[in-house]
């Protein structure tokens, strides 16, 4: 090699001038390059939720939360909750002796808000959730005889459920001709999926949350926010509001609120991968209410279908079905709130006196007559 | 130690590193078999107190949680905790029994960066500390009034976010120095957005509270409007939230002082007004603040941190 004029001081000879000339533009590209990312003035902290919506929706292929999760994060480093600025509001000071009701137990060991009447402000928490702009699934499965419920089912869900948010209804049926033309206020649409029916009930409840952690990560991902998976033997009779919203929920079943946890209808047999032991367990959760963000309920619907096939393939069914599996999940991975038994009663259950509110009601039926053929 | 204002620093850190992400905002992966009384839905933890914010944020009291479940959710995910705490002029004096008590009672066994500001590097006492908590000294200049060094605090804290610590830590705590912990404060004190319930004050109705209510100033909440009263001796969250937080709060200060006006409680009135428009995600009870001038009622259980006694004029001089 030639030693050429003009060749830098340090490489004596190891580089053309050419090489030395094209690996300082580079470092010096990488200087500016950090100095402009520098002082951008922590744009990055700036970054609007918006970026976050666009990789979300972009990555329709996606096949992997994790990935979502990794882009999400690098880019936006704000927890969407708290990018918002509340207006002036009027309303009662809390006072911090004077708690609102001392009956009920307002909180989990962990945290967790158990939401009950009087004891959160809808405006402000409307306020909070109006300004991040979601929208809301609420899934609902009406397989054979069970389309009969929807009339009801979705005449009240207007009139109660997340009034004046984006709901999307997306109905899980093997009968799409028979899901009824209801009136739907703005900004709420009904979507029919349709689906294939088993023979026995069980087994209909049961492939719920194969069905549910398969449509969360094609399509829900991409069109809500947050999902509520509920019963379609129900109606609304009261506010089923924002209040609700948390990243994984569960509702306490009526029928055990009061009840110690050797009572509790778990599945006890140590074979089933429901198992769970009589020294454990937080409370009894009803597998007919529960939700959270799309993320959490694909993690929660997916493995309870894999124990639910796992139990299949020892030949054993555990003693209430997926809600079995529901409340072993619920055990090892804590919901961030629970919803209080006025989110799930039933009026042959009577009136106690912690109930202030009967949100979410069980319609009667005849069980043998709707369940076969 | 890298020292404040280090230019050449600023861009290579920025080059090489990308800030750590703070993902407690979803639940935990699977927790281990554990063994603890069942919590019943008819019997709340306490019904002298209120546990909860109308928004839903929990508040934090003895005897309302249980501290295993929650550290063996927090060990999950690997995070580090930064304090931010100034000792400048006479509060060094201050310096070694904060370090004291904090390396024994503050997030014990968790993994903790202390970021001690001080105009007299030399008068840190050296000290051993537990394994997983660091020590890092960063000499600041300081003012001639106390205020100024008060008030500057949230524009360092600011600037040191988002130069470095975003980089080093995922939750960012601001204390004073003239406090001692007597109990253990943990993993409860993590979340979003945490502000500290006044010892002062917590009993007041909202008129009473020492909020600014000049309407020239920055910090003015007008009368009707305000949740509790903060105080700003202890306060933080995730660094994005801690940086909005002092940023605004800063820039509130500054203008105030453009216009010829402090507020009423300097930095800690700017702080109950961004508190108040964005609600914390969760609120420790006086507990976790509590001014050793007050006599401590049946209500507040335990005294988790402390306020040092001391003669406010002099120390201030």
């Amino acid at each position: 090699m030639q030693k050429a004029q003009g060749k830098t001081e340090g490489v004596k000879g190891y580089f053309r001038k050419r090489h030395v000339h094209v690996i300082c533009c580079i470092t010096m590209l990488c200087f500016i390059f950090g100095y402009v990312w520098n002082t951008s003035n922590g744009t990055w902290l700036d970054t609007p939720i918006q970026i976050c919506n666009t990789m979300r929706n972009n990555t329709q292929d996606l096949d992997d939360f994790t990935k979502i999760k990794l882009l999400s994060n690098h880019i936006c480093l704000l927890e969407d909750s708290l990018q918002i600025e509340l207006p002036r509001m009027i309303y009662t000071k809390p006072q911090t002796l004077k708690p609102p009701r001392t009956d009920v137990l307002m909180m989990t060991p962990w945290f967790a808000p158990i939401v009950w009447e009087g004891t959160y402000n809808s405006e402000i928490l409307n306020e909070q959730f109006r300004q991040r702009n979601v929208t809301i699934g609420l899934t609902v499965f009406a397989i054979k005889k069970y389309v009969v419920f929807l009339q009801k089912f979705l005449e009240t869900a207007e009139t109660y459920f997340m009034v004046g948010y984006r709901v999307n209804y997306y109905i899980f049926t093997d009968r799409p001709e028979a899901v009824p033309k209801v009136a739907l206020k703005e900004g709420r649409n009904i979507v029919v999926l349709q689906v294939q029916n088993y023979a026995r009930w069980q087994e209909i409840s049961m492939r719920r949350m194969e069905m549910i952690s398969y449509f969360s990560q094609q399509q829900f991902i991409n069109e809500v926010s947050y999902l509520v998976c509920v019963d379609a033997d129900m109606r609304f009779n009261d506010q089923v509001g924002v209040e609700i919203l948390s990243n994984l929920f569960g509702t306490l079943h009526p029928g055990f609120y009061a009840s110690e946890r050797q009572s509790f209808t778990y599945e006890r047999r140590p074979a089933s991968q429901a198992y769970v032991p009589h020294d454990e367990g937080d409370f009894y959760y009803m597998g007919s209410f529960f939700g959270g963000t799309v993320k959490e309920v694909y993690k929660l619907t997916k493995k309870c279908h894999e124990a639910i096939m796992m139990d299949k393939a020892k030949g054993i069914e555990a003693i209430w079905h997926e809600e079995s599996h529901l409340n072993k999940y619920f055990l090892y991975h804590k919901p961030t709130k629970i919803l209080s038994p006025e989110y799930m009663w039933d009026n042959n259950m009577g009136s106690p006196a912690i109930l202030k509110k009967r949100r979410f009601l069980a319609v009667p039926k005849n069980h043998a007559a709707i369940r076969n053929k | 130690m890298p020292l404040a204002g280090d230019g050449n620093l600023k861009v290579i850190s920025a080059f090489f590193l990308i800030p750590r992400q703070a993902d407690l905002d979803e639940t935990f992966s699977v927790l281990p078999r554990m063994s603890y009384a069942q919590p019943f839905l008819d019997k709340p933890q306490r019904t002298d107190v209120l546990l909860m914010s109308p928004w839903l944020a929990p508040i934090m009291w003895e005897g309302t949680f249980n501290r295993d479940i929650l550290n063996t959710q927090y060990r999950q995910k690997n995070l580090v905790v930064g304090v931010a705490t100034f000792a400048v002029k006479k509060y060094v004096r201050f310096i070694e029994g904060f370090l004291r008590s904090v390396n024994i009672f503050f997030l014990s066994g968790h993994r903790v960066n202390f970021y001690l500001f001080t105009d007299h590097p030399e008068k840190v006492p050296s000290m051993k500390l537990a394994p997983e908590k660091r020590l890092f000294i960063i000499p600041v200049e300081s003012y001639s009034r106390w205020q100024d060094i008060s008030m500057n605090r949230m524009d360092i804290i600011s600037s040191y976010i988002r130069n470095r610590w975003r980089y080093e830590v995922d939750y960012l705590y601001s204390m004073d120095i003239d406090v001692q912990l007597f109990e253990h404060i943990g993993v409860e004190i993590i979340d979003t957005l945490v502000g500290t319930i006044s010892s002062w004050q917590y009993t007041k109705p909202r008129e009473n509270n020492s909020y600014e209510r000049r309407p020239e100033s920055r910090a003015a909440i007008p009368r009707g409007e305000g949740d509790f009263y903060y105080a700003a001796s202890f306060y933080g969250g995730s660094v994005s939230e801690v940086y909005k937080l002092t940023t605004a709060c800063f820039k509130g200060v500054t203008e105030d002082r453009a216009n010829g006006i402090e507020a009423k409680w300097h930095e800690e009135s700017h702080l109950n007004k961004y508190l108040l428009y964005h609600k914390p995600t969760r609120l420790l009870s006086p507990e976790y603040y509590w001014d050793d001038e007050l006599i401590r009622p049946p209500i507040i259980k335990v005294k988790r941190l402390s306020s040092v006694r001391k003669n406010l004029k002099e120390v201030r001089s």
